[in-house]
This record gives C-alpha cells, sequence and structure tokens, in this order.
C-alpha cells in the first residue's frame, strides 16, 4: 500500500526510454555482431581468401581448399559452377575493380555473369563487400535477369477452404501477381488446394503460375496432375553440417530439380542467409559468404533462378549489424549469377512498420524478378507460410510505394466492383467443378460468405474434414487439370477452361522452363525474350504511360471536383444571415470594434472549412464570441489577398481598436494589430482541421479583448502529433487555389452588412 | 550454329509433337472436350528438352542445358523410380557406393540415361570420400 500523502517517486530513467520500450520496434531483438558465434552479416575472420587452382582442366583447390579436402558443396561448386574458360581471366580481377564495374552503365550485363561464372564464393563475396547499399541497387536495377520485373502472392487461409482459395486466387491475379504458391495448414488437403487455386488463377487473365508447396513426391504428382506449373521448395544450405541436417546432398537436391524439368516444371531454388545460423552449423563464417556458396551450388546444379534473401532466416539476418544490407546483397548477388531472383520479402522481418517499409525499398526500388518470393495477398492470419513482410492489410500501403517513387512493383490498384466480380466468379467456378466433379455440393450461404469476407474467421465454409475428404477425392479419383477444364466449360466457364488450358499448353514446349520465365497476355517473357537491357538513363525496363496510368489510380484519389462538386453547401438557404456588400471599407470610429476580414472565395466558392464546420456557424461562432467580451464587430470582405496574414493586418487597419480578425474560407484563422509587422501576428490558429467552433468563439473573445486594452490568455488548439498535412493537404490544397483564384489585387476591403434570416 | 528461336512453341510447332503423337496445333479445347486429347498429351518431351537446352547454350547458361539434357534423359522415366533415386542420394540412404553405382548402371541400361548416370556415379565417389554412407536413422 502507498502513502496517499507522499510524493511519487521520481523516475529512475528518462522516461523518453519507458515510451520507446512501448514502440513495435522493442518487440524486434537485436544481435551483438559476433563473427565467431556466426552474428557476422559480412567479413567473419573465418571467411577464406578467394583462391582458385586448376590442373590439367581440373579445380584442385578452391577459396583455399585442396581438392582432397573439398567438402560436398565445395565439390559440386567446382565441377559444376566454375567455367574453366572464365576463371583465371575472372579471379585475376582485383575484387574492388569488379565491383565498379557492376554500377558502370558501360559494362554490359552480359560481360559481368559471364565473368561471375567463373567467381569462387569467397571472391563474389569480396566483390559484394565493395558495394554500398545504394550501389548493390544500382547493379540489380542493370543485374537482374528479365527486364519486366513482377510480384508473386501467397495464398492460403487457416481454413484450408477451397473456395476462400478460388476467391483469394482470383483477387491476387485482379492485383497483377503473376505467380502464386499455396501450402496448407493440414498436409493431406494439397489437392483440393490445388484445386481452388489453379480456378480461381485462371479467374480475369489467364498465365498466372501457380505452385503447391507440399512434401515433394505429392508436389511432383500433383504437377503431373497438371495442376501446378512451378516450384520453389528446392532448399540449400551454404554449410555441408545444415545441407545434411536437412536431409539431402547437393546431388539431391540438383536431381530433383532435374526431375522438375523432366515433368515440365519451372523450379526454382530456396536459399538465404540466416539458416545455416538457424540451424547451428554456420562454420563461424559470415552469412553472405555462406549464401555466396548456397548460389554458386545452384548455378551449378543448373535451376534456372533462386528465392532467396532471408527467407525464414530474414528476422535472424535483419536483428544482425547491416543485415538489410547483407539480405539485398544476397539478391544481387544472384542476379549477377545470371538466376531469376525471386527477393525473399517473404517474412514479416520485424513488428516495426517502418523497418518492414524500409526493408521492401532496395528490391522494390531497384526491381528485382520478383519482388517478394511471396507477398501475402491474404490477411496475416490466413498465411499458412506464416505472415509475410507485407500481407493482405498493407497491399494499398505497397500500391503506394509503387505510386509515390515510379516504381514497378508488379502490383495494380483493385476497384470495389472488380474484386466483388472477380471474387463471384471464381467461388460459382469452383463450385461448378466440384460439383460436376462429385466432389462437394456448396451451399449458396456458404459461397456468398467467402465472396464478402475479408479472411477467413469471416466464413462459413467447409469444416477441415470436409475439406479432407474432397482433397481425397481428388486424389484418389486420378483428377486432373483436363477433367477441371471439362467440367468449367460445361458449366459455362469457357474463359477460364482455356486459359487452364494455355497453361497445360506451354509445358509440352517448356519455354516457361528458361530464366525467369512468367507469362504476360498469353506470351512468356523470360531472360530470353525480354532480357534486362539496362543501360543508363532511358534505358531497361521503363513504366509506359498505360501502366503509369493503373499505378496511379490509387483508390479515392480526389481532385478539384471532389471538393468543389456535390460536397459543397451554398453559404444562404440554410445559414442565418447574408452577407451583403454595402460598399468601400473605411476606418472604423469605435475605439473597442473587432474588424473581421473574409477571404476572396468566403461563402462564394468555399463553403464550409478543412475541418467541415459550415462558414456560416464559424462566422456566428467569432461574433458571438466578440460581442461575449463586450465588443462590436465589423464584417468585411478582402479581395487583394488570401493570405491569412495579410488579411489579419488589411483587418485590423479598417478596425477603430486596431485589432482584426482575418480568415480565409478553410478555416485558418489569425488575430492581427494594426502596427505589426505582417507576420507578426497576435495569435494565430494555424490548424484548421482540428479548429472547433469553440476555438472560433474564444478567438473572436480574445480579439475583443485586445481591442479593450486586456491581455487575454492566447487560445491553444490541442494538436497531439497526427499526420494533419498528409490528411488534409489536398483539399487545403485544392481550395486554396479556389481563395487565390478569386483575388483581385485592384479591389479594395468591401463592408458586409448582415442580414440576419433567424 | 542452330537455328532455334525462341519461344519454341512458336518456332518449333511443327517439330514438337506431344507423348502420344500430336501436334502442338491439336492442343484445342475442342479435342479436350471431345477426348481425343487427354492428360498424357500434356507431358513435356524429350525434344522439346533438348531444343530447351539448346536456346539455354547460346544464351551462354551451360549448366541450365545441362540440367535440361539430364531432364530429358527422365522424361520417359516413372515417378516412383525417380522418386527411389532421390531418395537413394539422400544422405545415409545408400549402404554404401556400390547401390548408387548399381542404380546408376541399372538408368544407363534401361534407360539410355548416361548422363543421369554419370551424375550418379559422381555423388556416389563424393559421399564415399565424405563418409555419407552412414546410418541416420
Amino acid at each position: 500500500m502507498s502513502d496517499q500523502n507522499s510524493t511519487p517517486p521520481l523516475p529512475n530513467r528518462w522516461q523518453r526510454f519507458d515510451q520507446w520500450d512501448k514502440r513495435p520496434l522493442r518487440l524486434d531483438r537485436f544481435a551483438r555482431e559476433d563473427a565467431k558465434n556466426g552474428f557476422a552479416a559480412t567479413n567473419s575472420p573465418a571467411d577464406p581468401k578467394p583462391s582458385l587452382k586448376i590442373s590439367q582442366g581440373k579445380v584442385v583447390e578452391l577459396d583455399g581448399v585442396a581438392e582432397a579436402d573439398f567438402d560436398l558443396i565445395d565439390e559440386f561448386i567446382a565441377r559444376h559452377h566454375i567455367d574453366l574458360s572464365v576463371a583465371a581471366e575472372a579471379m585475376a580481377l582485383d575484387a574492388r575493380d569488379f565491383a565498379r564495374r557492376l554500377v558502370d552503365i558501360n559494362v554490359p550485363r552480359s560481360e559481368l555473369t559471364r565473368l561471375a561464372k567463373g567467381m569462387t564464393p569467397a571472391k563474389l563475396a569480396e566483390v559484394m563487400g565493395h558495394l554500398s547499399t545504394v550501389e548493390l541497387m544500382f547493379a540489380q536495377t542493370k543485374l537482374r535477369a528479365r527486364r519486366t520485373p513482377a510480384n508473386q502472392a501467397h495464398v492460403t487461409n487457416a481454413k484450408d477452404d477451397p473456395l476462400q482459395l478460388a476467391a483469394d486466387s482470383a483477387t491476387a491475379v485482379a492485383l497483377g501477381f503473376d505467380e502464386i504458391e499455396t501450402t496448407m495448414r493440414v498436409a493431406s488437403n494439397g489437392w483440393a488446394n490445388a484445386l481452388g487455386c489453379v480456378v480461381g488463377a485462371a479467374v480475369g487473365r489467364g498465365g498466372v503460375l501457380f505452385q503447391c508447396s507440399i512434401e515433394e513426391a505429392e508436389e511432383l504428382a500433383i504437377g503431373m496432375a497438371g495442376f501446378t506449373s512451378y516450384a520453389e521448395t528446392v532448399s540449400v544450405y551454404g554449410t555441408e553440417g545444415s545441407f545434411i541436417d536437412g536431409d539431402d546432398t547437393p546431388w539431391s537436391k540438383a536431381f530433383l530439380t532435374t526431375a522438375y524439368a523432366a515433368r515440365g516444371i519451372k523450379a526454382r531454388c530456396t536459399s538465404g542467409g540466416g539458416s545455416e545460423l538457424l540451424m547451428g552449423y554456420h562454420d563461424a563464417h559470415s552469412i553472405l559468404y555462406l549464401e555466396a556458396r548456397c548460389l554458386c551450388l545452384q548455378r551449378g546444379m543448373g535451376v534456372q533462378g533462386t528465392q532467396n534473401g532471408g527467407i525464414d532466416g530474414a528476422p535472424l539476418t535483419y536483428s544482425v549489424p547491416g543485415g538489410g544490407r547483407e539480405i539485398f546483397a544476397e539478391n544481387v548477388m544472384a542476379a549477377l549469377l545470371d538466376l531469376e531472383c525471386a527477393s525473399g520479402n517473404d517474412t514479416r522481418a520485424s513488428s516495426s512498420e517502418i523497418r518492414v517499409g524500409a526493408k521492401i525499398m532496395p528490391a522494390l526500388v531497384s526491381g528485382t524478378d520478383f519482388i517478394c518470393s511471396g507477398f501475402g495477398s491474404i490477411l496475416s492470419y490466413d498465411n499458412s507460410f506464416a505472415a509475410s513482410l507485407f500481407n493482405g492489410e498493407e497491399i494499398e500501403d505497397f500500391l503506394a510505394l509503387q505510386r509515390d517513387f515510379v516504381v514497378e512493383g508488379g502490383l495494380t490498384p483493385l476497384t470495389e466492383d472488380r474484386a466483388l466480380d472477380v471474387r463471384r466468379r471464381a467461388v460459382d467456378a469452383v463450385a461448378a467443378v466440384m460439383e460436376e466433379l462429385g466432389l462437394a455440393e456448396p451451399r449458396e450461404d456458404q459461397k456468398t460468405s467467402v465472396v464478402f469476407a475479408s479472411g477467413s474467421l469471416e466464413t462459413d465454409t467447409f469444416s477441415a474434414g470436409e475439406v479432407v475428404a474432397i482433397s481425397r477425392k481428388i486424389k484418389d479419383g486420378r483428377i486432373t487439370a483436363t477433367d477441371v477444364i471439362k467440367a468449367l466449360h460445361k458449366r459455362g466457364f469457357v474463359e477460364e477452361a482455356r486459359n487452364l488450358l494455355s497453361m497445360l499448353r506451354l509445358r509440352v514446349a517448356g519455354d516457361h522452363l528458361q530464366t525467369a520465365a512468367i507469362i504476360r497476355d498469353g506470351k512468356i517473357l523470360s531472360a530470353i525474350n525480354d532480357p534486362n537491357d539496362y543501360s543508363g538513363p532511358g534505358t531497361g525496363y521503363r513504366i509506359s504511360e498505360e501502366r503509369w496510368r493503373e499505378i496511379s489510380a490509387m483508390r479515392d484519389s480526389i481532385g478539384r471536383s471532389d471538393v468543389f462538386g456535390a460536397g459543397a453547401r451554398p453559404h444562404d438557404g440554410n445559414a442565418a444571415y447574408a452577407l451583403i456588400p454595402a460598399g468601400s471599407a473605411a476606418l472604423g470610429r469605435d475605439k473597442k470594434e473587432v474588424v473581421i476580414g473574409l477571404s476572396p472565395a468566403w461563402g462564394i466558392d468555399i463553403h464550409e472549412t478543412t475541418a467541415g464546420h459550415k462558414l456560416s456557424d464559424v462566422l456566428d461562432a467569432l461574433i458571438a464570441g466578440i460581442e461575449s467580451a463586450g465588443s462590436s464587430f465589423r464584417v468585411v470582405r478582402v479581395r487583394h489577398t488570401a493570405d491569412t496574414s495579410f488579411l489579419g493586418l488589411t483587418a485590423a487597419r479598417l478596425s477603430g481598436s486596431g485589432y482584426g480578425i482575418g480568415i480565409q474560407a478553410k478555416g485558418t484563422a489569425v488575430i492581427h494589430q494594426k502596427d505589426r509587422y505582417p507576420h507578426m501576428n497576435v495569435e494565430l490558429f494555424s490548424m484548421a482541421p482540428i479548429t472547433s467552433l469553440d476555438h472560433y468563439h474564444r478567438l473572436g473573445a480574445n480579439a475583443a479583448r485586445f481591442a479593450a486594452g486586456e491581455n487575454p490568455e492566447p487560445v491553444l488548439v490541442a494538436y497531439n502529433g497526427e499526420a494533419l498535412l498528409a490528411k488534409h493537404h489536398v483539399k487545403t490544397a485544392l481550395l486554396f487555389a479556389a481563395e487565390t483564384g478569386a483575388t483581385n489585387p485592384a479591389a479594395l476591403p468591401e463592408e458586409l452588412r448582415l442580414e440576419r434570416r433567424r | 550454329m542452330s537455328d532455334i528461336s525462341y519461344p519454341v512453341t512458336d518456332s518449333a510447332a511443327d517439330k514438337l509433337s506431344t507423348a502420344t503423337g500430336k501436334k502442338l496445333s491439336d492442343l484445342t479445347l475442342e479435342n479436350v472436350l471431345a477426348g481425343t486429347v487427354t492428360a498424357a498429351d500434356f507431358s513435356i518431351t524429350r525434344e522439346a528438352l533438348l531444343l530447351q537446352a539448346e536456346v539455354a547454350r547460346l544464351a551462354s547458361r551451360r549448366s541450365l542445358a545441362e540440367n535440361f539434357e539430364r531432364a530429358s534423359e527422365l522424361v520417359g522415366v516413372p515417378n516412383e523410380t525417380i522418386f527411389e533415386i532421390y531418395e537413394l542420394l539422400r544422405p545415409g540412404r545408400a549402404a554404401s557406393a556400390e547401390a548408387l553405382k548399381e542404380r546408376a548402371q541399372h538408368m544407363r541400361n534401361v534407360y539410355g540415361a548416361n548422363r543421369i548416370a554419370a551424375f550418379l556415379e559422381e555423388a556416389a565417389a563424393a559421399y564415399e570420400r565424405r563418409s555419407l554412407f552412414r546410418r541416420r536413422y
């Protein structure tokens, strides 16, 4: 029990730390740099110096390790990655000199990738070490494999509900994603997940690549049934210990990659800083060096691309000093090795929205083949991979970033009508397919609940057990994508049937197996026919005018017609008085009067303040305030200026007391005195959006007290730090343009007579 | 030099046929509905993978080309066989290098899969040197 009478104890720390402790940032843990224990982003003392010895057409030493001591990773890199035809030339290059070539617009990408194929992991890590974050971003712009950047979505839900998967896949397609990846809570639901997603992905436009992340044998079987078109679950690691602990070897993973190609399925590997650290086999190497080993290995395996840059280890890597730069350096290194790069950003790496937004910027601004290897297009709690860096909650934040920086993030704003259209169509289509194939009979209320739901907490749909049964029927019935095409067609979903067929046709010729392939408008775009040809300003991928119209069309953007259209209310009619012009304003004789100077557009073009107060109510409040303090008032309209200070000074100089109020129609007001400098006012009310009628009343009263020779306590408008300008400045600018447009430099102030109407 | 141009779907439509001998132009919605084109027609062919290998090699992607060439040898190999090999390549699954070498010989003899066989033999040697033939469970 505390004594009521004692003074509270003094705080024992600066109270700002208490506030900082409550910030979301403080949910993140920050790791001290400690290379010996694996916590070094780059440059661990244990990282080898680059070296390469070739004897009789064979690598006999790699990064300080002799052939006899090669571990599995060294050996695979020596045999399959190192290009002997260029190795001697590449290894002889000064790392800093080569790093400078990466940011030289006069050195073509092909020359850089040619040389990188002869470099060892330590050499590549050394090169990356010379580049600052901004240089890495520039290098990435040059090195990205495909000219056109794209993005990939996670589509999953907590119920493994195929109706919602269809609706959310169609939504992801409408948002512009070029790849969709799903996984499930219950492994046996894989087939139902695949059906839901593949049908949804066929709504709206064809050509979206789809994968179902599951155990390898099942994934390949689902792929062979025609449901999936790519895979990215082939994980590799940078130490032998991690690899074996992960129950694989470079050869087993390479073989799996070959198997995907043999089934016409696009594949990319997965690696990413921090995984070896998490798995306990880091060998005291830096995160970047281990990733260099992973990437050389992947290139040697002959996989077309990688998803890298942290991935599951991103939160750990981001915790290490320099982690953000390291993560992006991984992406640049992948591009330098001529691999398609899906640049991670698929794990919520921080609880701080600032760190989340900052983390996306290097990839988003410089452009990677896939900005996210899994943008959570669904709500974070529905993300069965765990929350992504960006999730359904933040899609519009991402759209805003694209628009702010004029960058291609692969996404397009979605209108409310379009969202409902594609969701309804997808749910109807997948329900029809389920009925046709005898899988289930979705009820109308189930379907409707899914169409409108933001996430699975809002749906009334299949139970987990029912989904298991649906999935089993698809698998046991050996249902293939051609059966789905027939069912779609039979029930009138002809466009969807054609879109799905186009995905099946792809795999016969295998064009989508080439590096960085996506499908746009039914055509393949890959590093072969859409190679990144960036060589400085005006080259490479440029946002077309048409694309810019899409990107810039942010929902609820406002323009002049929204401010001056139906929303504007006439001053007359419901006002308590009319303002009647009464000739040129003259200097008042009343020594206690306060003159109110109205702005040029007051009550003419503009009828309410940015806070939404009717101007007649504002004027009433000012007058009532003045009268409450025992003064009289006059109202004048100022036409020669719209500036608050000059409005106020003009009013003051017409006032018998020397005190006046200047007020703009948007609500900004000032008390002025006739002998002051224009910008040295008496009291200023600059925060119109949070200024209440009571504030205007007190403003009037204070002006009256000044006129009476008193020194009243200034009126303060409480401000709690919100981003008022971001919220109001668009409207403010539009309103103020009306004010300045209504000015006439030659016009003299005009007396206004108030004609009371009630 | 090759006259292969990309996409192969467009440039080599007349050269490629499906697993059951149909042309790319036969893969229409009408034929799917009529049942004359089936799921089996939508798998990649050995020829297509070799063409893609050529495309990759021309684009200076040797290792990607080699992967496509290895893959071309697996087109006719059943899924179960592929997974047996994959399992055998995982650490500690094979009891000795001999098991992998035998499998390599089998692939060479039955499927003419010379590249796959060489790849398995390379793995066998590497595993032996790194003592991977030890029980893991």
